[in-house]
C-alpha cells in the first residue's frame, strides 16, 4: 500500500467531514458555537482516530511482522539462527530491493516472499482499520450534533494537547540526549576512574587496539583540556567584550539612527560566518602573523596556538556581546536618562552612572552566553589550536580543549566500546554541565535583577 | 501678591519645531522669582515643550529646533558660551513619572552632589543627602533605609524622593512636568504642601492638568492652546476674570 495514498485518503475523509460538519450548522439558528468550529470539530474528531490507529504503523513491524516471519523461518527449517537480527534486516532489504536477492539460498528467499505477503497483509489491515477509526470518529461527532454543542470549546482542548505535544517533543529530546550522554559516560567511568578524568593531568587517549600493537596505555587525565578550554575561551572574552559592549554603548546612545540601521545587521553579519571559515582565517591568517610578530621580538611560537584560536573566537562572538547589551541598553527607559541629563550630568556620566549598572543583568547575561559559545566552540579550535594536551598559562603554545578531543576521538576507526570513543561522551557530558551552569547563573542574574526599573 | 518680584527666567518670542511642524508660536512669559508659576491647558497645548525648552531638554530631540529667546538672569541660555551641563545645574527638573535611578535612595540623591562635586568629605555628602530628603519632607519616613533601594518606596515617595534629587543640588529653579498625574489625591496633596515649602527658596514653574491645583498652588498661571500662551497673569485673575474667550472656556469646562 503506497503511503501517499494512505495519507491522501486520510486527508479526503478529514475534509469531507468537516466540510459535512461546517455545511450542516451553517444554517441553524441560535447555534452555541459557530459553524467553522463545528467544522473544525467534525474533521479533527475523524482525524485523531485515524492518527491513532495510523501509529500502529511504527510498532508493526517489530511487533507483527518480525515474530511471524522468523519463527516461520526457523520453525519450518528446523534450523537455529546464530543472528536473527542481521538475517531479519536481510530479508527487509531484499524485500524492499536494496540487495539482490540471494540466488543461491532458497530458505532465504521464501522467507522474502513470506515477509512481503505478512507485510501487504498487515498495511492493508491497519489501513481498514484506519478508515474504521475514522467512520466511528464521525459516527461519534453527528450523533453528538446538537444546537448546543460545545464544538469550540473541543476543538480548544484538541489544538492545546497537540501545542503541549509538539513542546513535549523538544522537552523529550533533551532529557533522551542527556540520558544517552550519562549512560556512555557512566561505562567509561567504569573504566576510568573518575578523580583520574577529572584530577589528571596526562591526556593521551590513544589505546594499543591490537595486544601486539605499540603504542600507549592511554591515559585520561582532563585537566589539561578544561585548562585549555578556559584559557581560549578567557582569550577569546577579552577580546569580545571590551569590544562588543564599546559597540553596544556606541550604537545605542551615540549613532544616528542612519548609521544603527546599517552598523547593527552588519555586525549581526559576523554571527553567521560558518565557524570552519574563522578557523582557517585562523590558522592561515592569524596563527603565521602571531608567529612572525613573536620572532620580530624574538619569543618563539608555536604555529598552532592558544592565542590565534582565541583572537579568532573573540572576534566571533563580538556579535554575541554587542547585538545582545545593544538591546539591553536600549531598553532601559528614556526617563532614566532624562532624569540623569536634568542633573545636569554630562551624557558620559549618565552612561557610566545610570544607564549602564541599570543593563548590567542583561549585559552579564549576554556576556555569560558569548562564553559558554566561547567554550563550546569547536571548529576554530580543531584548526588552529592544535591537538597537543598541554597544561599551559602561556598563549603563545599550542593547546587543546574539551571540543577539539571530542571530534579527535570520534574520528577515524575506532570500536564503540573502548575508553577513547567513552571518553568522547564523559568530556561532552563535562561539557555540557559547564554551560549548563553558566546559562541556569545568567538566568538566575536576569531574574533577580529583573525589577530594575520601575 | 508680589507683583513686583524679579523675573528670574524670561522667553521672549519663543517659536519651537519639530522638523517642519511648528510646536510653540510665539510665547513669551516672565516667571517671577520665588513664586509658583503654573502653566496650563489641553493635550498637545505645547505646555511641556516649552517647558523642556527652559533647561534644554529639547536639546535631546533631534531635528528640534528653537527660535527666540530665554534668558536666566539676564543671560541668554541658548548662547552658544552656556554649559548646557552647568544651565541643568541651575534649573532643575522633575518628571511626570517618578524616575528614581535603579540605586540606593542614598544613592539616588547623591548622584547631583556627587558628580558636580558638591561635597568635601562623606559627612558632608550625608548632610546634603539628609536635608534634602527633609525638605521634601521624606526623611522621617526614609531613614532607616536609605540605604535600600529606592524602587521599593511607594509612588508618591517616589516623586518626592525626585524632587529631594532635583533640590539636592540647589538648583534657582524647579521645573515640574505634571509631577503628580500619576499619583493619588493624598500622594497630590503631599508633593503640593512641599512646593508651598519650597517656594521659599525656589522659583517653581509647574505644568499640571488639574486647575484645581493650578488654583491652589500657584501664583502665576499661563494658559496654552495650540502652541500659543494665549494668557497670563495672576492665578485668581486667570480663573475668576479671564480675559480671552478660550481661556474662560477651558477654566468653565467648555472643552479641553
Amino acid at each position: 500500500m503506497n503511503s501517499i495514498v494512505i495519507l491522501i485518503t486520510a486527508i479526503c475523509l478529514t475534509l469531507m467531514s468537516g466540510f459535512f460538519g461546517w455545511q450542516r450548522s451553517k444554517n441553524i439558528h441560535n447555534l452555541r458555537s459557530r459553524p467553522i468550529y463545528h467544522g473544525m470539530n467534525h474533521g479533527l474528531k475523524v482525524a485523531l482516530p485515524m492518527m491513532m490507529t495510523a501509529s500502529i504503523w511504527l510498532i508493526s513491524d517489530n511487533l507483527i511482522i518480525k515474530p511471524t516471519v522468523m519463527s516461520d523461518l526457523t520453525h519450518n527449517n528446523q534450523i537455529t539462527l546464530a543472528d536473527p537480527d542481521f538475517h531479519y534486516l536481510q530479508i527487509v532489504q531484499i524485500a524492499d530491493g536494496l540487495i539482490k536477492e540471494n540466488a543461491f539460498n532458497a530458505t532465504i528467499n521464501k522467507a522474502v516472499e513470506h515477509y512481503r505477503v505478512t507485510k501487504q497483509n498487515t498495511d492493508s489491515a491497519i489501513f481498514w482499520m484506519m478508515i474504521i477509526a475514522g467512520l466511528l470518529g464521525f459516527r461519534g461527532v453527528t450523533k453528538k450534533f446538537h444546537r448546543n454543542t460545545p464544538a469550540r470549546e473541543q476543538v480548544e482542548r484538541i489544538i492545546k494537547l497537540l501545542l503541549a505535544a509538539s513542546s513535549g517533543v523538544a522537552v523529550l529530546t533533551t532529557a533522551g540526549i542527556v540520558l544517552a550522554l550519562l549512560f556512555e559516560t557512566l561505562r567509561f567511568f567504569n573504566q576510568v576512574p573518575f578523580t583520574e578524568f577529572l584530577f589528571g593531568t596526562h591526556w593521551s587517549p590513544q589505546m594499543a587496539i591490537r595486544a601486539d600493537q605499540v603504542g600507549s596505555s592511554g591515559a585520561f587525565g582532563a585537566l589539561p583540556l578544561f585548562a585549555g578550554t578556559l584559557l581560549i575561551a578567557l582569550i577569546a572574552m577579552a577580546v569580545a567584550v571590551p569590544v562588543g559592549l564599546y559597540s553596544a554603548i556606541y550604537l545605542s546612545e551615540y549613532a544616528q539612527p542612519k548609521i544603527r540601521v546599517v552598523a547593527k545587521p552588519a555586525l549581526e553579519i559576523l554571527a553567521g560566518i560558518p565557524t570552519v571559515v574563522y578557523g582557517f582565517f585562523a590558522a592561515l591568517t592569524v596563527a603565521p602573523l602571531i608567529v612572525d610578530l613573536c620572532e620580530h621580538f624574538g619569543i618563539s611560537a608555536s604555529s598552532e596556538s592558544a592565542l590565534a584560536a582565541g583572537l579568532v573566537m573573540g572576534v566571533m562572538i563580538i556579535p554575541f556581546v554587542s547585538s545582545l547589551s545593544e538591546d539591553v541598553i536600549s531598553a532601559v527607559p528614556q526617563s532614566l536618562r532624562d532624569g540623569s541629563l536634568a542633573m545636569g550630568a554630562t551624557k558620559a556620566e549618565t552612561i557610566v552612572k545610570v544607564v549602564l549598572p541599570s543593563a548590567l543583568p542583561g549585559i552579564v547575561s549576554a556576556l555569560l552566553l558569548a562564553f559558554s559559545r566561547a567554550i563550546g566552540e569547536t571548529m576554530i579550535v580543531v584548526m588552529a589550536a592544535g591537538l597537543a594536551a598541554n597544561m599551559t598559562a602561556n598563549p603563545l603554545e599550542s593547546v587543546t580543549t574539551i571540543t577539539a578531543q571530542i571530534v579527535t576521538t570520534l574520528v577515524g576507526d575506532q570500536s564503540f566500546d573502548s575508553p577513547k570513543t567513552l571518553s568522547a561522551f564523559a568530556l561532552g557530558l563535562t561539557l555540557f554541565c559547564f554551560t549548563l551552569m553558566l546559562n541556569i547563573i545568567a538566568l538566575r542574574v536576569v531574574r533577580k535583577y529583573r525589577e530594575q526599573y520601575a | 501678591m508680589n507683583n513686583n518680584a524679579n523675573p528670574v527666567m524670561r522667553a521672549d518670542s519663543v517659536n519651537v519645531f519639530y522638523g517642519k511642524t511648528q510646536a510653540l508660536h510665539d510665547v513669551s512669559i516672565d516667571i517671577k522669582q520665588q513664586q509658583i508659576t503654573a502653566l496650563i491647558g489641553p493635550s498637545g497645548c505645547g505646555k511641556s515643550t516649552f517647558l523642556r525648552c527652559l533647561n534644554r531638554m529639547n536639546d535631546v530631540i533631534e531635528n528640534c529646533t528653537i527660535t527666540g529667546q530665554i534668558t536666566l538672569n539676564k543671560e541668554d541660555i541658548y548662547a552658544p558660551s552656556v554649559d548646557i551641563v552647568a544651565l541643568r545645574r541651575k534649573i532643575g527638573m522633575v518628571f511626570q513619572k517618578p524616575n528614581p535611578f535603579p540605586k540606593s535612595i542614598f544613592d539616588n540623591i547623591a548622584y547631583g552632589p556627587r558628580i558636580h562635586g558638591m561635597a568635601k568629605d562623606k559627612d558632608d555628602l550625608e548632610e546634603i543627602v539628609t536635608n534634602s530628603l527633609d525638605k521634601a519632607g521624606l526623611f522621617n519616613e526614609v531613614k532607616d533605609r536609605l540605604h535600600n533601594s529606592a524602587l521599593g518606596l511607594s509612588g508618591g515617595q517616589q516623586q518626592r524622593l525626585c524632587i529631594a534629587r532635583a533640590i539636592a543640588i540647589n538648583p534657582e529653579v524647579l521645573l515640574m512636568d505634571e509631577p503628580c498625574s500619576a499619583l493619588d489625591p493624598i500622594a497630590t496633596n503631599h508633593v503640593e504642601e512641599l512646593m508651598w515649602e519650597l517656594k521659599a527658596n525656589y522659583t517653581i514653574i509647574i505644568v499640571t492638568h488639574s486647575m484645581q491645583q493650578a488654583a491652589r498652588v500657584s501664583q502665576q498661571t499661563g494658559f496654552f492652546h495650540m502652541g500659543s500662551l494665549v494668557e497670563v497673569g495672576r492665578t485668581e485673575q486667570i480663573f475668576q476674570n479671564p480675559v480671552d474667550k478660550r481661556t474662560r472656556d477651558y477654566i468653565t469646562g467648555r472643552f479641553g
